[in-house]
C-alpha cells in the first residue's frame, strides 16, 4: 500500500475496520431501519463527531476537555442561526409585531436583527463560521492555558467552567439566542425543505460521509509524526520539550482540531434534527460525550463511534422503559469504564482478538478481517 | 444602575453583602471539604456536591421527625452533627470502594466520581422524590433583625456564617495543631516517609477523604437554612466550589477563605446590578481570566522547582 | 565579556530559592570536544546547574553563553534547538513507543506543528536511526517496546535520543546510575567515542567511572566550585578530601 493510503487508512487493518463501519452506516442501517430510527441513528452519529475529537484530544493527547459540548453547540448554533433567519422571512412572520425577525426576538421586544446575527444571512459565510467560531474559541482557550503550562485536572475544570459560562450566557440572553428553548422551527436551507423524508435521507448520508471524512483526517494526524508526538507528550511532556518541540503549539493545534470536528457534528445535528438548544452546550452533555469515547475506547476512532452508538441506543431504550435505572446505569458505566476497562470496548476486543489470535485465524480463512487497534501503534483506528 | 443615592447604595451593599455572606459561608464550607480532598490529596471529587446533598437531606429528614415529635426548636444542632457523621461514613466507604484505586490517575478519578454523583443523584430521587424539599427550621433561626431601619439582616444568614466560622476554625485547629492533622499533612507531603515512620497512610487517606465529605455534609445542613434541596442541588454548587479552591490556590487554607469570600461577594453584588445570570457569568469569567493569567491561584505556596 | 573560544561559558551564575543559594556566583568554562565531569556531595548544586543550562530553572542572576548565545533568555525548546541536549537522572524515554520510534521522534526535522504533520520518513532518517542504535548498542532491540528494556538500556536509549538531535553540548545526569559493571564499561566507551564530535558534561558519583572518562573534573560544593583540574589533581586536593571525608 502506498504511503498516502498507509497514512489515511492505517494499513490493511485500519482499512478493513473502517470499511465495515462504512458498510454499516451507508448500506446496512439505511436498509434495515425505518426513517424514524434512522433519524435517531443520525443523531447519534453527530455525537460521534465529538467522541472522535476526544480520541484525538484525550486518548492520544492526554488532554481531558469537559467542555466539548461548547464547540458542538457553537457549530450547531451557527447553522441554526442561518436556518432561523431563512425561516423568519417577512411573509411567514407577518403576524409578529416586527415581521422579518425570528419569533423569539419578537417575543423579547427586539425590533431588529442583532449585528452578530447578520453574517448568518449567507450560507457560505455560515459554513465558514461553523468551522471558524468554535476553532477560534478553542484557540483562545488553548493559547491562554497551554502557553501557561496549565494542563491535566486544572484544564479540565476550567473547560467545565467555560462551558458553564457559555450555557448560562445563552440561556440568559433570551432575546439574542432563543434562551433555554434554543432555536427551533427550522424549515428550509436555501429553499430546500429539510423536513421532508427525502431531505432526511440526504442529510443522513451527508452526515455519515462527513463522519468518515473526519475519521480519515484524524487518522492522518495520528499516523503522522504529529500523532506520535501527541502520544509522547501525553506520557512524557518534559522529554518532548527537551527534544526541541514547543509543546504548547501542539496542544493548541489538537485542541482546535477537536473543536472543529465537534462543531461539524453540531451543525449536522441542527440540520437533521431541526433545532439547537443550550442543553447541548453545558457541563452535563459535555461530560456525557466523554463517556461515549470512554466506553467505545478512547484510543480507537472506530471504537469511539461504536461506543457512541451503543451508549445512546441504550439510553433511548432504557429511558423509555426504566428511566430511574438509566441514571444508575450511566453512573455505573462511568465507574466501570474507569476501573475495569479503561481502553473501552475496543480494548476488550483487542485483548480477546489477541488471545485467540483472531487476526491469524481470520487471515487464514478470510483474507480481510483483522484487528481494530494494532498494538504499539498508539491505537490509531 | 446609578439612580440610587449614596446612602441607598450603602444599604444595598450591606444587604447584598450579607446575602453574599450566606453564599460565602456555604461556599466556604463546600470549598473547605474540597480543599482538603483536592488540595491535600489531589483527588477530584465530582460527587462533592452530592455529599453536601446528603447533609441537606439528612437535615430535612430529621426536621420531619422533629415536627412529628415536637422538638423543632432543639433538633437542629443534632441534625448538623448527624449530617457530618453520615457524610463522613459514606465518604469513608466510597474511599475504600472506589477512590483508593485511582490515586495515580486524577483524570480518571474525575470521571469515576462524576459517575458516582449520577448514581447518588438518582438515589436521592428514588428515596426523596424529584421535587425539592425543605427543612422545618427552628424558630430561633427565622426572621431577621434590623440594626437600622433600612437594613434587614436575616438571622439564618448570621447563623450560617457563625457555623462556617466554627467549622473553619475547627478544621484549622485540627489540621495544624493536632496529631491527627499532623499525620495527614505528613502523609500528603511525603507519603513514603510517613509510611516509614509508622503512619498507616491508607487509613489516613480514608480518614482525610471522609473528613472532607463530612464537612460537605455540614455545608448541606447549613444550606437548608437558606434554600430548599432537590436531587440536583449538589451539582449547582460543584463548579463554584472547584473555582473557589482552584482560585485560592489549592493547598492554602487562607487562600480558600479569601477566595470564597471574594467570589461570593463579587457574585452577590454583581447580581444585584445586572441580571442574576449575567452576574454569575461575569464572576465566573473574571475567575477564569485571572486563572489564565495566574494558574497557580491567588495564594499558591512557593515550592522549589 | 564574551568568550568565543568556549562552547559553554557560565559566568557569575546564581540561583536562589527563597534565600537559599543553590548555585552561588558560579563560573565555569567548557571547551570544544571536552568531556567534563562535575562531581560533588549531595546538595552541591550539580543537577541545578544542568537545570539552569537547559532552561528548566530560571537563574536569579548571571549569564550562560552557549557558543556565544545567551541561554538564560531562551525557552527550553529553543535551547535544545540551539544545540544543547540533556539527559535526566531517571531515564526519560517514551515507554509506549518502540526503540525505533523513540529515536525517530527525536530526529531534529519536523519540529513544528506543520512540519510534524507533513513529515515524511526518508531513507536518511531510517539510516540515522540505525546508526545511532548501533552506537548505543540497541540494534537488536529496535522493534521492542521501550518499557521492556533494562534500566541500563533505557539510559542508553535516552543517550541515543539525544544523539539523534546531534547536539554540540550533551549533558548527562548520572548516566551509569543503576548499571552493572559491564554496562558501566560499555557506557564509558560510548562516552569516549561520542565526545569526539561534541562537548559532553557529565554529573557522576562513581569515581572509577569518572576516572575512565574525564578530561577535566570540576568539584562543586554548596553551589560554588571547590576545585577544578584533572582527576588526579583534584583527588589530591586537600579541600576536596575534607569535603568528601577521605573519599
Amino acid at each position: 500500500m502506498n504511503v498516502l493510503s498507509e497514512k489515511l487508512l492505517g494499513g490493511k487493518q485500519g482499512a478493513v475496520g473502517l470499511a465495515i463501519l462504512a458498510l454499516l452506516l451507508f448500506v446496512v442501517f439505511p436498509l434495515w431501519l425505518d426513517l424514524f430510527r434512522l433519524g435517531l441513528l443520525g443523531k447519534y452519529v453527530t455525537y460521534a463527531f465529538v467522541a472522535i475529537s476526544l480520541v484525538l484530544l484525550w486518548g492520544n493527547g492526554g488532554i481531558l476537555s469537559l467542555g466539548q459540548g461548547m464547540f458542538f453547540g457553537l457549530g450547531g448554533y451557527c447553522m441554526a442561526m442561518f436556518l432561523k433567519l431563512e425561516a423568519s422571512d417577512p411573509v411567514s412572520t407577518k403576524i409578529q409585531s416586527t415581521p422579518g425577525i425570528p419569533d423569539f426576538m419578537d417575543w423579547n421586544q427586539l425590533t431588529a436583527i442583532p449585528f452578530f446575527w447578520q453574517p448568518f444571512k449567507s450560507l457560505p459565510l455560515t459554513l465558514l463560521l461553523v468551522l471558524l467560531v468554535p476553532t477560534t474559541l478553542a484557540f483562545i482557550i488553548g493559547f491562554a492555558m497551554f502557553k501557561r503550562r496549565v494542563g491535566g485536572v486544572y484544564f479540565a475544570i476550567i473547560t467545565q467552567a467555560i462551558a458553564l459560562i457559555l450555557s448560562i450566557l445563552i440561556v440568559g440572553q433570551q432575546g439574542y439566542t432563543g434562551g433555554v428553548n434554543g432555536i427551533t422551527d427550522l424549515k428550509t436551507m436555501l429553499g430546500w425543505d429539510i423536513r421532508t423524508d427525502s431531505a432526511k435521507y440526504i442529510l443522513y448520508f451527508t452526515n455519515a460521509g462527513l463522519l468518515i471524512g473526519c475519521m480519515l483526517l484524524a487518522r492522518y494526524i495520528l499516523t503522522s509524526k504529529f500523532g506520535m508526538l501527541l502520544l509522547a507528550m501525553r506520557d512524557k511532556e518534559e522529554r518532548v520539550r527537551f527534544s526541541g518541540y514547543d509543546v504548547s503549539n501542539f496542544k493548541i493545534f489538537i485542541f482546535c482540531v477537536a473543536a472543529m470536528i465537534s462543531a461539524i457534528g453540531g451543525a449536522m445535528f441542527t440540520l437533521q434534527i431541526g433545532f439547537m438548544s443550550p442543553s447541548f452546550v453545558g457541563i452535563v452533555p459535555s461530560i456525557e460525550m466523554v463517556i461515549f469515547a470512554a466506553v467505545g475506547g478512547r484510543m480507537s476512532l472506530i471504537g469511539a463511534v461504536y461506543g457512541t452508538l451503543l451508549v445512546n441506543f441504550g439510553k433511548t431504550m432504557f429511558s423509555e422503559t426504566y428511566p430511574e435505572l438509566w441514571l444508575f446505569l450511566m453512573g455505573g458505566l462511568f465507574i466501570a469504564v474507569v476501573m475495569f476497562f479503561p481502553d473501552g470496548l475496543a480494548g476488550v476486543y483487542q485483548k480477546y482478538a489477541d488471545k485467540f489470535n483472531l487476526g491469524g485465524l481470520a487471515a487464514k480463512y478470510f483474507s480481510k478481517f483483522t484487528q481494530w487497534v494494532p498494538k504499539n501503534s498508539g491505537g490509531k483506528l | 444602575m446609578f439612580d440610587y443615592t449614596m446612602a441607598e447604595i450603602g444599604n444595598i451593599v450591606v444587604m447584598q453583602g450579607f446575602s453574599g455572606l450566606s453564599l460565602f459561608s456555604v461556599l466556604l464550607l463546600m470549598a473547605l471539604g474540597l480543599a482538603i480532598i483536592f488540595g491535600q490529596m489531589g483527588v477530584i471529587n465530582m460527587a462533592h456536591g452530592e455529599f453536601m446533598a446528603v447533609g441537606a437531606y439528612t437535615t430535612v429528614f430529621m426536621s420531619k421527625m422533629a415536627v412529628k415529635y415536637d422538638i423543632v426548636n432543639t433538633y437542629f444542632v443534632f441534625a448538623i452533627l448527624t449530617a457530618f457523621v453520615l457524610a463522613f461514613l459514606i465518604g469513608y466507604l466510597i474511599e475504600y470502594l472506589l477512590i483508593r484505586h485511582l490515586y495515580k490517575r486524577p483524570l480518571d478519578t474525575l470521571l469515576a466520581t462524576w459517575g458516582l454523583s449520577l448514581a447518588m443523584q438518582q438515589t436521592f430521587r428514588s428515596i426523596f422524590g424529584a421535587k425539592e424539599v425543605s427543612a422545618e427550621l427552628p424558630e430561633w433561626l427565622l426572621g431577621s433583625f434590623q440594626p437600622t431601619p433600612d437594613i434587614d439582616i436575616p438571622i439564618n444568614g448570621v447563623f450560617v456564617m457563625g457555623l462556617a466560622l466554627v467549622v473553619t476554625v475547627s478544621v484549622y485547629m485540627f489540621m495544624y495543631r493536632s496529631r491527627g492533622g499532623l499525620r495527614i499533612r505528613a502523609t500528603m507531603q511525603n507519603r513514603v516517609m510517613a509510611g516509614a515512620v509508622g503512619i498507616n497512610t491508607k487509613k489516613v487517606d480514608r480518614l482525610t477523604f471522609a473528613l472532607g465529605c463530612g464537612i460537605a455534609g455540614v455545608a448541606g445542613a447549613a444550606f437548608t437554612t437558606i434554600a430548599s434541596t432537590g436531587p440536583t442541588t449538589g451539582s449547582l454548587y460543584i463548579v463554584d466550589s472547584f473555582m473557589v479552591v482552584v482560585f485560592g490556590g489549592a493547598a492554602s487554607l487562607m487562600g480558600t477563605i479569601a477566595s470564597a469570600f471574594g467570589i461570593a461577594q463579587a457574585q452577590s453584588i454583581l447580581q444585584f446590578f445586572m441580571t442574576s445570570s449575567m452576574g454569575k457569568v461575569a464572576t465566573l469569567m473574571t475567575i477564569v481570566i485571572i486563572l489564565m493569567l495566574r494558574p497557580e491561584g491567588l495564594f499558591a505556596s512557593k515550592v522549589r522547582k | 565579556m564574551s568568550n568565543t573560544d568556549f562552547v559553554l561559558a557560565i559566568e557569575d551564575l546564581t540561583v536562589s530559592f527563597d534565600g537559599f543559594k543553590a548555585v552561588d556566583a558560579l563560573s565555569m568554562y567548557i571547551d570544544n570536544n571536552e568531556l567534563r565531569v562535575v562531581i560533588g556531595p549531595n546538595g552541591a548544586g550539580k543537577t541545578t546547574v544542568l537545570d539552569l543550562i537547559c532552561g528548566k530553572t530560571k537563574s536569579t542572576s548571571g549569564s550562560i553563553k552557549f557558543k556565544n548565545k545567551e541561554l538564560t533568555k531562551l525557552s527550553e525548546h529553543e535551547i535544545v534547538r540551539a544545540g544543547v541536549g540533556r539527559k535526566f537522572q531517571t531515564p526519560s524515554i517514551y515507554e509506549n513507543l518502540t526503540v525505533y520510534q523513540n529515536l525517530e521522534v527525536s530526529y531534529p526535522v519536523g519540529r513544528t506543528v506543520w512540519g510534524s504533520l507533513t513529515f515524511k520518513r526518508t531513507a536518511a532518517l531510517s539510516e540515522q536511526v540505525r546508526k545511532i542504535a548501533a552506537e548505543v548498542l540497541l540494534t537488536e532491540f529496535l522493534q521492542m517496546e521501550a518499557a521492556l528494556l533494562s534500566h541500563g538500556q533505557k539510559q542508553w536509549l535516552e543517550i541515543g535520543m539525544l544523539l539523534m538531535q546531534d547536539p554540540e553540548l550533551l549533558m548527562l545526569d548520572e548516566p551509569v546510575a543503576g548499571m552493572s559493571a559491564k554496562e558501566r564499561d560499555q557506557t564509558a566507551e560510548l562516552l569516549n567515542r561520542i565526545c569526539k564530535n561534541r562537548s559532553v558534561l557529565v554529573i557522576e558519583h562513581d569515581m572509577e567511572f569518572v576516572k575512565k572518562i574525564a578530561h577535566k573534573v570540576t568539584v562543586l560544593h554548596q553551589g560554588k566550585i571547590l576545585a577544578e583540574g584533572s582527576m588526579d589533581k583534584v583527588q589530591l586536593d586537600e579541600k576536596v578530601i575534607e569535603v568528601y571525608l577521605g573519599h
